[in-house]
């Protein structure tokens, strides 16, 4: 029964008259008209199904992709030193993404969090923006112009600040989120997620020991000065920077330093400064 | 008739199988079979298309022009994937995370090619589909059981349950971490054909040339 002869088959084409169908049935299959046919009703019923498909089933991949992204910033947010303290389950929080435009210090409702990445922006020349070389004390020469920033709710009081920080440190380039209390003025925690620093040295950034102390720290001082920043060495508990800085690392100055520079940076006015200002109007 | 159906459904699963006769297909059962649940996935994933391109390749095959007979097929074969992928990704979108990029390369699996060149091209709409749902079948025994074996005895868990207690959880049983590694599925699908063509003879190969013995003279 399998492999019907292709000319019975051609015959009964010529049989069924003239329908449009019956036509191209009744072709020979090996003729330039009937392949360019064929070549080109196939390509539209692929085009087609895969348009089709991928129309039909874009809001719930898009969906699926959002979830995702939400657990990887709850993840990095749990990483977070000292978060445990203002929520007491993580999971409760809505975190939600924002665009800051770095140029004004406002929300940017018209980009997607998900097209910008800061990281290859920088890089490129139409989307960043240059730092001049004296304020350029992260020595990072560009930032993106957009960086994207987490605000984190629980009952719909504003908790957590998650802002994006990177900066020169002894070896490397230091990669990390810097989080701030609703008050826009009170580190939560201080965590690098990616560095090359000198291990026991400069890696010390990582240690829980070191990470706590950045805990509860002021950014500013009433009069509204920046004073965060890392000590050169310890600092007695009496000192009038107490509130506002940590110890320097053993054995790794230019780490301590870097870390300085890049958390005033982007607390900075070339930074942050002016988004945070917005909040704590707010 | 009837007969012909049951064959044709049949006969992949084990006497013709893809993977342990025709030995096609192996890159998808090395990469994916590291637990059960990736290989059912993908069982599915390559049984829904074999049969979807089986049946379209055979309702038209009276009409395509041999000189892209080839481009036609894969075009076909190649959007069916592209829907089974995007289907996946949004009705199980864990799942597709791990099988990554393997859902796509279906596309180049050589079985799917050869059952729309072989069988579609010469064969009936429901017997083609058949043919598909056979092989498929027969794909995803394979896996299934590289699958398993892979996940009991690499992390003593099926389906994320716990079979056998691991060492490091107070049990007894040493989990064998090879088993994790893609090599090891080469190793359990060698030791399936063995066992399978010591159980039926007529699949062994005739050798092809005489392995010669260190010192005997020729």
């Amino acid at each position: 029964m399998s492999g019907e002869p292709t000319s019975a088959r051609q015959e009964r084409g010529d049989a069924r008259g003239r329908s449009w169908f019956g036509g191209l049935a009744s072709m020979p299959n090996d003729s330039l008209a009937k392949t360019l046919i064929v070549a080109l009703l196939v390509a539209l019923f692929g085009s087609v199904l895969v348009s089709a498909s991928a129309i039909l089933l874009r809001p719930r991949i898009e969906a699926n992709l959002e979830g995702e992204r939400q657990r990887n910033l709850l993840e990095i947010v749990q990483r977070l030193p000292g978060i445990e303290q203002l929520f007491d389950r993580v999971e409760e929080a809505a975190v939600e993404a924002f665009v800051v435009d770095l140029a004004t210090g406002e929300i940017d409702r018209s980009l997607r969090p998900e097209d910008v990445d800061a990281r290859a922006a920088a890089q490129d020349v139409a989307r960043s923006i240059a730092i001049p070389p004296e304020r350029d004390i992260a020595g990072i020469r560009r930032v993106s112009r957009y960086e994207v920033v987490y605000l984190v709710r629980a009952d719909d009081e504003l908790r957590l600040i998650v802002l994006p920080v990177r900066g020169q440190g002894f070896a490397s380039t230091l990669y990390g989120y810097l989080g701030l209390a609703g008050d826009a003025n009170t580190v939560v925690g201080l965590g690098f997620y990616e560095h090359g620093e000198t291990p026991g040295l400069g890696a010390q950034v990582d240690s829980p020991q070191w990470r706590e102390q950045w805990q509860g720290k002021w950014v500013r001082d009433p009069q509204g000065q920046l004073r965060i920043g890392v000590a050169r060495g310890a600092l007695a508990p009496s000192d009038p920077s107490a509130p506002y800085q940590v110890d320097g690392l053993t054995g790794a100055t230019f780490t301590s330093q870097g870390v300085n520079n890049l958390v005033r940076f982007w607390l900075g006015d070339d930074g942050f400064g002016p988004f945070l200002d917005r909040i704590r109007q707010e | 008739m009837k007969d012909e159906r049951v064959r044709t459904l049949l006969n992949p699963l084990i006497d013709q199988n893809a993977i342990t006769v025709q030995i096609l297909g192996l890159c998808i059962a090395l990469a994916v079979t590291k637990t059960l649940a990736t290989a059912l996935v993908m069982s599915a994933a390559v049984m829904a298309v074999l049969v979807l391109s089986g049946s379209v390749i055979s309702l038209i095959r009276h009409h395509i022009p041999r000189s892209i007979r080839l481009i036609v097929q894969l075009t076909i074969i190649a959007s069916l994937v592209i829907v089974v992928d995007q289907v996946l990704r949004a009705y199980a979108f864990e799942l597709s995370k791990l099988l990554s990029v393997y859902v796509g390369l279906i596309v180049t699996n050589c079985l799917i090619f050869a059952r729309a060149e072989t069988f579609a091209m010469n064969n009936r709409v429901l017997l083609s589909a058949l043919d598909g749902l056979g092989n498929g079948l027969g794909y995803a025994i394979v896996l299934v059981t590289v699958g398993t074996l892979r996940e009991i005895l690499g992390t003593g868990k099926l389906l994320g349950e716990t079979v056998l207690l691991t060492t490091a959880e107070g049990g007894w049983f040493p989990p064998f971490s090879l088993m994790l590694l893609p090599p090891s599925a080469f190793f359990l699908i060698g030791l399936l054909i063995w066992g399978i063509r010591t159980w039926k003879t007529a699949q062994a190969e005739p050798q092809e040339y005489a392995v010669v013995q260190p010192g005997e003279a020729r």
